[in-house]
């Protein structure tokens, strides 16, 4: 059943086309991952999911219902963690709870220390952001939007600003609180392995305009571990998907080479690595340095 | 071609290298240097016999012997507690007007636009200009000497609390409304909570221009207070006494900035 539907999204700022045309499907309980290059509107999506901004066409529907405005529906967490400073960690993952009428401060502090502990933060839960480290305010921002229980979950390259262990401790935690809660999870990032390694497909999008360039279903099962990133058809998608990202990236100012995405590549009815993919023509592709 | 080369910089001495912390003793003998040289100049300047006649410049020991003689009296804390009174009122009325609409400038752009042009051009007429308008509308009584703090710490304290408002990352709203926070949830759960120590700092800036405009408003007219005080003892030429005034002064100054940084970095404890 699908749960979250772009249905010929598009938005403008003034002259800037940041997405076009975007058709998107979330089924309920998939983990979708949107990987492109800097600019190509992936925050811009995950701020009309969110119902931060309207888009300038089409609609954006969470169980057909089109969405007009940010709600606990959605829950967010954002690259800069976006913790609340002045909050410790109880409070800030409790913030959520605090505007529910009806909910007895004793349940909200044992809801608020089941997801502490479920992001490993029970010991510093009196501790303010700024005495945390860059993983464990991230942990923060996600307990606190998961605590609302909401339908989908938005990431924005939530992991972007962290160092490579910290990364796949927190790809680890969000796997498991996927597998565990069951919720709905569209993440954006620029991360290729992080996208394949996580996501049950992979979207690329274009960019300038902003569009859906390919939608691959990544065929490695729900059960990984870190170790599948070592793995040959791993590291094949991976590749594959990293010279997409690269040929449907176009930078301004490169005059002359004016590219129009003529074609889009769509696997994700078949669900397997099979389907064919070729680079888009008009475009030189260059492959990434050769990766053991 | 090769690049010039320049030669290695000079190791600095330690007092100027930028932004790092000093000795503890180097920092003991500035902060003393500090006060000891201008009192220090002060001194020497009344006991050298250049100003004549010598009780035009009393020396320190003269300055403090007739604080006491005032405060004897009782004399100084009649005059500190009025001035201190009417800052208390006037400047409290204008922090009453100004937080509240510096909230709705630094939040909403409506605000913003419906406030940000007067108040930005009412804030250069120097308060001083309206004493004599003051005076006619409102008599020489205390209501004048209120409206004048009041007038000359609404306007600064107004933009500096839009400009502490507006400092929130957009992000921390953004997530506010996700986690399902309504518009007067975000101000009061997210918008204030962030900006109160930057609100604190404005107050700061802005009690010690009210602690100034008290003391002028006083030159002009009025049977106590500090500025009052001082302007009767220039009928009799006590130099001295004057001093001691002064000094009050700038020591009740001291003690609300104190008070006032105390409480900004008790509430400020998360920055
Ligand atoms: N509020 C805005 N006003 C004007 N242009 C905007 C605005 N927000 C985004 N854009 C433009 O839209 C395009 C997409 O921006 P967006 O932030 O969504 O990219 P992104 O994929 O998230 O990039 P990054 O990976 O660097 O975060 C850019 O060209 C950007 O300049
Ligand atoms: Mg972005």
């Amino acid at each position: 059943m699908i749960k979250l539907e772009l249905a010929d999204v598009g938005m403008r700022f003034g002259d800037v086309v940041a997405l076009e045309g975007i058709n998107l499907a979330v089924p309920r309980g998939s983990f979708v991952c949107v990987v492109g290059a800097s600019g190509s509107g992936k925050s811009t999506l995950m701020s009309l999911v969110a119902g931060l901004t309207r888009p300038t066409s089409g609609e954006v529907r969470l169980d057909g219902y089109p969405v007009t405005m940010p709600g606990p529906d959605r829950g967010l967490v954002l690259q800069s963690g976006a913790v609340f400073p002045w909050r410790d960690v109880e409070r800030n993952v409790g913030f959520g709870l605090e505007l529910l009428p009806r909910l007895s401060k004793a349940e909200r502090s044992e809801r608020v220390l089941r997801y502490l502990e479920a992001v490993g933060l029970n010991e510093f839960r009196h501790a303010l952001p700024k005495h945390l480290s860059g993983g464990q305010r991230q942990r923060v921002a996600i307990a606190r939007a998961l605590i609302v229980e909401p339908e989908v979950l938005l990431l924005d390259e939530p992991f972007g600003a962290l160092d490579v262990q910290t990364k796949e401790d927190m790809q680890l935690l969000i796997r498991k609180v996927w597998r565990d809660t069951g919720t709905t999870v569209l993440m954006v990032t620029h991360d290729v392995e992080e996208a394949v390694f996580l996501g049950q497909r992979v979207v690329v999008l274009a960019s300038r305009p902003g569009r859906v360039a390919a939608d691959l279903s990544v065929p490695l099962g729900d059960h990984r571990d870190l170790s599948v990133k070592r793995e040959d058809s791993f590291l094949a998608l991976r590749a594959k998907i990293e010279d997409l990202v690269r040929a449907f990236h176009r930078t301004g100012g490169q005059g002359p080479r004016q590219v129009v995405a003529a074609r889009s590549y769509t696997d994700s009815a078949a669900r397997t690595r099979s389907a064919e993919l070729s680079p888009p023509e008009p475009v030189e592709v260059t492959r990434p340095d050769s990766r053991t | 071609m090769s690049l010039p080369r320049r030669r290695p910089p000079r190791p600095t001495p330690s007092l100027l290298a930028i932004r790092k912390p000093n000795s503890r003793r180097a920092t003991v003998v500035l902060v003393t240097l500090s006060v000891l040289v201008p009192l220090g100049l002060w001194w020497g300047l009344s006991v050298s016999g250049l100003i004549q006649p010598a009780r035009y410049l009393p020396t320190p020991a003269a300055t403090f012997a007739a604080a006491l003689e005032m405060a004897g009296s009782g004399q100084l804390f009649t005059d500190a507690w009025a001035s201190l009174q009417r800052v208390l009122l006037g400047f409290g009325l204008a922090i009453a007007v100004s937080v509240p609409l510096g909230i709705a400038m630094g939040t909403f752009r409506a605000g913003q636009s419906l406030f940000e042009p007067v108040i930005g051009l009412l804030r250069y007429l120097p308060a001083s200009a309206f004493i004599p308008l003051l005076i006619i509308w409102l008599g020489l009584g205390e209501p004048s000497k209120v409206a004048l703090l009041f007038i000359g710490t609404v306007f600064f304290n107004t933009l500096m609390t839009a400009d502490a408002v507006r400092g929130i990352p957009t992000s921390l709203i953004d997530v506010s409304y996700t986690l399902g926070a309504r518009t007067g949830e975000v101000v009061r759960k997210v918008v204030i909570p962030h900006s109160l120590p930057g609100m604190i700092d404005a107050v700061r800036v802005n009690a010690a221009a009210a602690w100034n405009f008290v003391v002028v408003a006083e030159l002009i007219a009025a049977d106590s207070g500090l500025g009052y005080r001082i302007v009767r003892l220039q009928r009799f030429s006590q130099v001295d006494r004057i001093f001691a005034v002064l000094a009050v002064i700038a020591l009740i100054g001291l003690a609300i900035d104190l008070l006032l940084r105390l409480t900004r970095d008790r509430v400020g404890r998360w920055t």
